[in-house]
């Protein structure tokens, strides 16, 4: 088969089986699971053939138009390069291992075969999105992707919060696409063409009439999709979904769909300094406060939300400053740990019976119960807090040495300020990344108290996916040294400097984080014991997704003494924990005015509107009462009025003959 | 003669006529009225008959068929009117008033007329 | 006024005793008409019309319409109107004045008669206010020549007219017998 074939069987693949998973879920419960995992399965061994066939060579484009659609074609085309290979490798690797880790952790869901064939469906469109060489399709991909986002976070939709939070993934991310559509219509304006081809040769030929505001208006689109900052707010509470919907979407899907947008369209964002300094603001205000967030977070799963914002942030701050390779690096290797993380909580969470860090503090041994969770996560933790030699460190100096070359003018794909803001906001958020990712290691393994409850070893699909993911969260980093071939072709290895630095700050931030944590827990340790056992779910024993769904509902812990967040925000902390208040502001911004726009309208259309439609029933009925007066049944009254019409009409009829 | 003789007492005769089917209460009287008004209409033909000297006589051949039609007439409303005194007891015109608008008769949570309520005791034991 | 003319078409002023006679006669006949219309005793409207169609008969003469004449008193002096006497006694009118026997439309019904006659006669009389009837010659309506047309013209409508006369004597007697049962007319009558 041709590379072309392979790459259409991609998303062609998951697609189908979610078709197959909707058609025949109810109807023959054992196809499911093959259905679910095995397509998948295929696409992402496809990924892997087309990225080896492709090679980081030249650009594998093809295109065929199936109708005429009026004065700007649209394209069924595809545009594989290096970056669009090894994406699309990295959405099947780990789609494939959330489907695999599914079967385990919803084994006894009723509503697991939609579950699956919308995890299908959510796959294909990324990968729709990644192989597209046509906007207009990618932005099929990009939509399908919102509404089975929506479908999936509101997964327990038993749940207040998960419905809140599947409404709200669901909106903020629309308001963010509204101008990101109105930004493609201008775009395909400007070049009179959808494909990315025709674009870049448009932008590298005669530039764009209006750069700035077409990039301002994607950018729209890109922050609402990977959650930046001020569309950031649906991603915590997107944690409502089941813990591999999670993994799902912010290693591999939907947020990723946003930076690699950009990294595919970089020359045209390149065009605009304008729009790379917004984007630079952007991503420095997410990374600093998502990290700091994350540190007052009590949460297990909204501690790696938060994380994950901080994580694009850093992407979108290597797209600022020019360098989508390391962007797209980056974007892989966090791909990598933050599914393992994830999916590693899943099992922490199952296994302790709650996700509040608070009460997992209060237990011991959970190592023991644990151990394939527990050195998954350290593996990932580490590589989360950039320490050599794991794949976060190199992606994450690939980002700061592109921040720093800016800064410094070696580059001058973007502004220097842009350089910068990258390179400050990048160094602190590694510092806080290392005290948060220590922080939950320390509260999630090395807490005190009354024993974990034993619940049985975790099913193997799950452990299975959490070793294969260690893998490249591990050794990723070292593929350092052949990645510039499939980029654009500059170095990605870290430069001594921001190394030291970066690693320094990050040491002293797990250093700091470790001490604190330490004279708590002596300080604790003298004082008496707080609640006994912690409160947990009340059926500790059924399925992971159980569980979790239960474990939402519980009222989350005062802050436990050893948490080191509390002494190293200091004042900031109620602010940080309650994300700074956004939802706050956004309630009174914008969804008061709605509500009473809305309640005005309620009374327009109840006191106003309907007075007039019951007015005219009214009047109507009074008009009627009027007439009923005439109908005596007196026959002669009738009869009189009946001959007087005639008489009138005939004397009428006379003059009229005769006068006129 | 002049033809503006019986076409003038024609016109008046059948305007009182029309005065008596208009006023009065007794349905006998109103069929006497009605029977001014056709010989209104008698007059009206004899007299354009002869005006108009007609060789086959329509308008007298008419008038006879009028008066035959008038006995029928007068005939059935009689037999009418006496079935409505038998089972009204009056022969009044404004007091048989079947069709009158009773206030409320639309409205089904009203109780409903004395003489309706009759109507469907009747129906039931029918 | 114009001689002429005159001799074509004779002035109002000078009627024929052919004229004369019509017109006292048709006073009479209104008058009793309008008695017959207004009277408060209920029989005496019976006698009055009596008294009025036995006019028209006189006026049917007058026209040269003699069978018709003989006609309208057989059938309208002798049957009709001893069928409303009939009716009268078996609805048990009263004998005697009868203060109601005008209803309360009388107003608008004497507005509607008043104003249908003042359109009728001003209409008639600004048509016909010229023409000529010829009485001389033969008799337009001689008993012999009404036989002769009729049976020989208008013999098929004359057949018809005798179904209608049976059909109304039919119905007449359904409607006036009364049924064997003793509930039977009055539940008819209230549905």
């Amino acid at each position: 088969m041709t590379t072309t074939t392979l790459a259409v069987l991609v998303p062609l693949l998951p697609f189908l089986g979610a078709a197959a998973g909707l058609l025949l879920g109810r109807r023959a419960p054992g196809f499911v699971r093959p259905l679910a995992v095995l397509p998948t399965l295929a696409a992402a061994v496809l990924a892997v053939l087309v990225a080896a066939r492709q090679g980081g060579g030249d650009t594998i484009a093809a295109a065929t138009r199936l109708t005429p659609t009026g004065s700007v074609p649209i394209d069924l085309a595809l545009h594989i390069d290096g970056f669009a290979a090894l994406v699309a490798v990295l959405v099947g690797v780990v789609a494939s291992c959330v489907q695999i880790y599914s079967t385990g952790y919803l084994r006894d869901d009723p509503r697991y075969p939609s579950y699956a064939a919308l995890v299908s469906l959510f796959t294909s469109a990324m990968l729709l999105v990644v192989y597209s060489g046509d906007l207009m399709v990618l932005l099929v991909g990009w939509e399908i992707m919102g509404i089975c986002s929506y479908f999936l976070v509101g997964h327990y939709w038993e749940t207040p919060e998960a419905r809140a939070a599947s409404l709200k993934a669901f909106l903020v991310t629309k308001l963010g696409d509204v101008p990101f559509l109105i930004g493609l219509f201008a775009l395909a304006a400007d070049t009179g063409t959808f494909r990315i081809s025709g674009i870049l040769g448009a932008v590298a030929g005669d530039g764009l009439d209006h750069p700035t505001l077409i990039a301002l208006l994607l950018l729209a689109g890109v922050a609402g999709k990977s959650a930046q900052f001020p569309l950031h707010t649906w991603l915590p509470d997107a944690m409502a979904g089941p813990t591999p919907v999670s993994a799902l979407i912010h290693a591999a899907t939907m947020v990723a769909a946003g930076i690699y947008f950009v990294a595919r369209l970089l020359p045209l964002f390149a065009a605009s300094a304008a729009a790379l300094t917004v984007l630079a603001v952007m991503a420095a205000v997410t990374m600093v406060g998502s990290a700091l967030a994350a540190l007052a977070q009590d949460d297990i799963k909204r501690v790696l939300a938060y994380s994950t914002i901080g994580q694009l942030g850093y992407m979108a701050g290597a797209l600022a400053v020019g360098d989508r390779g390391a962007a797209v690096f980056h974007l892989l290797s966090h791909g990598a740990f933050k599914a393992l993380l994830f999916l590693a909580a899943g099992v922490i969470i199952h296994a302790a019976g709650t996700n509040s860090l608070t009460a997992m503090s209060r237990m011991s041994g959970l190592t023991r119960r644990i151990p394939d969770a527990y050195w998954t996560m350290t593996v990932a933790l580490l590589a989360l807090a950039a320490i050599p030699p794991f794949a976060g460190f190199f992606s994450k100096e690939a980002v700061l040495v592109a921040a720093e070359h800016t800064a410094l003018g070696d580059r001058t794909v973007a502004p220097a300020g842009a350089g910068w803001t990258i390179l400050v906001a990048g160094l602190l958020t590694a510092l806080l990344t290392a005290a948060y990712a220590t922080r939950l290691w320390l509260l999630a393994f090395r807490g005190r108290g009354s024993a974990a409850p034993d619940h049985g070893r975790q099913p193997l699909a799950m452990n299975t996916v959490l070793w294969l993911l260690a893998i490249p969260s591990l050794a990723f980093g070292l593929a350092v040294v052949r990645l510039d071939d499939w980029f654009d072709g500059h170095a990605l290895t870290p430069t001594a400097v921001t190394a030291v630095l970066g690693t320094g700050i990050a040491l002293v931030g797990g250093l700091v984080t470790y001490a604190v944590w330490r004279s708590l827990s002596v300080k604790a340790a003298r004082l008496p014991a707080g609640p006994a056992t912690p409160e947990t779910v009340a059926h500790p024993d059924a399925e992971p997704a159980l569980v979790e769904a239960e474990a939402l509902q519980l009222p989350h812990p005062a802050s436990g003494p050893t948490d080191p967040g509390r002494p190293l925000l200091g004042p900031l902390h109620r602010h940080a924990a309650d994300g700074f208040h956004l939802d706050a502001v956004y309630t009174a911004l914008f969804v008061r005015p709605v509500l009473a726009a809305a309640s005005l309208v309620r009374f327009l259309d109840r006191e106003v509107v309907d007075t007039y439609v019951s007015g005219a029933g009214t009047g109507t009925n009074w008009l009627g009462r009027a007439v009923r007066r005439a109908q005596t049944g007196n026959v002669q009254t009738y009869l009189s009025a009946l001959l007087a019409g005639s008489v009138v009409l005939a004397i009428a009829a006379v003059l009229v003959a005769a006068g006129a | 003669m002049h033809l503006a003789y019986p076409a003038v007492l024609a016109a008046l005769l059948f305007c009182v006529g029309l005065y008596g089917v208009l006023a009065r209460r007794n349905a006998i009287l109103v069929l006497m009225s009605v029977e001014l008004m056709l010989n209104a209409v008698n007059l009206n033909l004899v007299a354009f008959d002869v005006w108009l000297r007609d060789t086959l006589h329509t308008g007298q051949a008419l008038t006879l068929f009028t008066i035959a039609i008038a006995a029928a007439e007068i005939g059935i409303g009689l037999a009418i009117v006496l079935m409505v005194y038998r089972n009204g007891g009056t022969s009044d015109i404004d007091k048989l008033r079947d069709t009158t608008e009773v206030p409320g008769a639309d409205d089904p949570t009203e109780p409903a007329g004395p003489d309706t309520a009759a109507g469907e005791k009747a129906e039931a034991t029918a | 006024m114009n001689p002429v003319l005159a001799a074509e078409a004779p002035g109002f002023l000078s009627p024929t005793g052919v004229e004369i006679a019509f017109l006292l006669v048709g006073l009479v006949t209104l008058a009793a008409a309008a008695v017959t219309v207004t009277t408060k005793q209920l029989v005496h409207a019976a006698l009055w019309l009596v008294v009025a169609l036995g006019g028209l008969a006189v006026e049917y003469l007058l026209l040269t319409a003699e069978f018709i004449a003989w006609v309208q008193v057989l059938i309208y002096v002798g049957s009709v109107v001893v069928l409303l006497l009939f009716g009268l006694m078996l609805t048990k009118a009263p004998i005697g004045r009868s203060p109601d026997a005008d209803s309360g439309n009388r107003v608008a019904a004497l507005a509607v008669a008043l104003a249908a006659a003042a359109a009728l006669v001003w209409v008639v009389v600004d048509a016909f206010r010229t023409t000529w009837i010829d009485l001389d010659g033969p008799a337009q309506g001689a008993t012999r020549v009404s036989g002769e047309i009729l049976f020989r013209h208008w013999v098929l409508p004359f057949e018809a007219l005798s179904v209608l006369l049976l059909a109304a004597l039919v119905g007449a007697i359904v409607l006036s017998r009364r049924d064997r049962t003793e509930s039977g007319p009055a539940q008819e009558g209230k549905r």
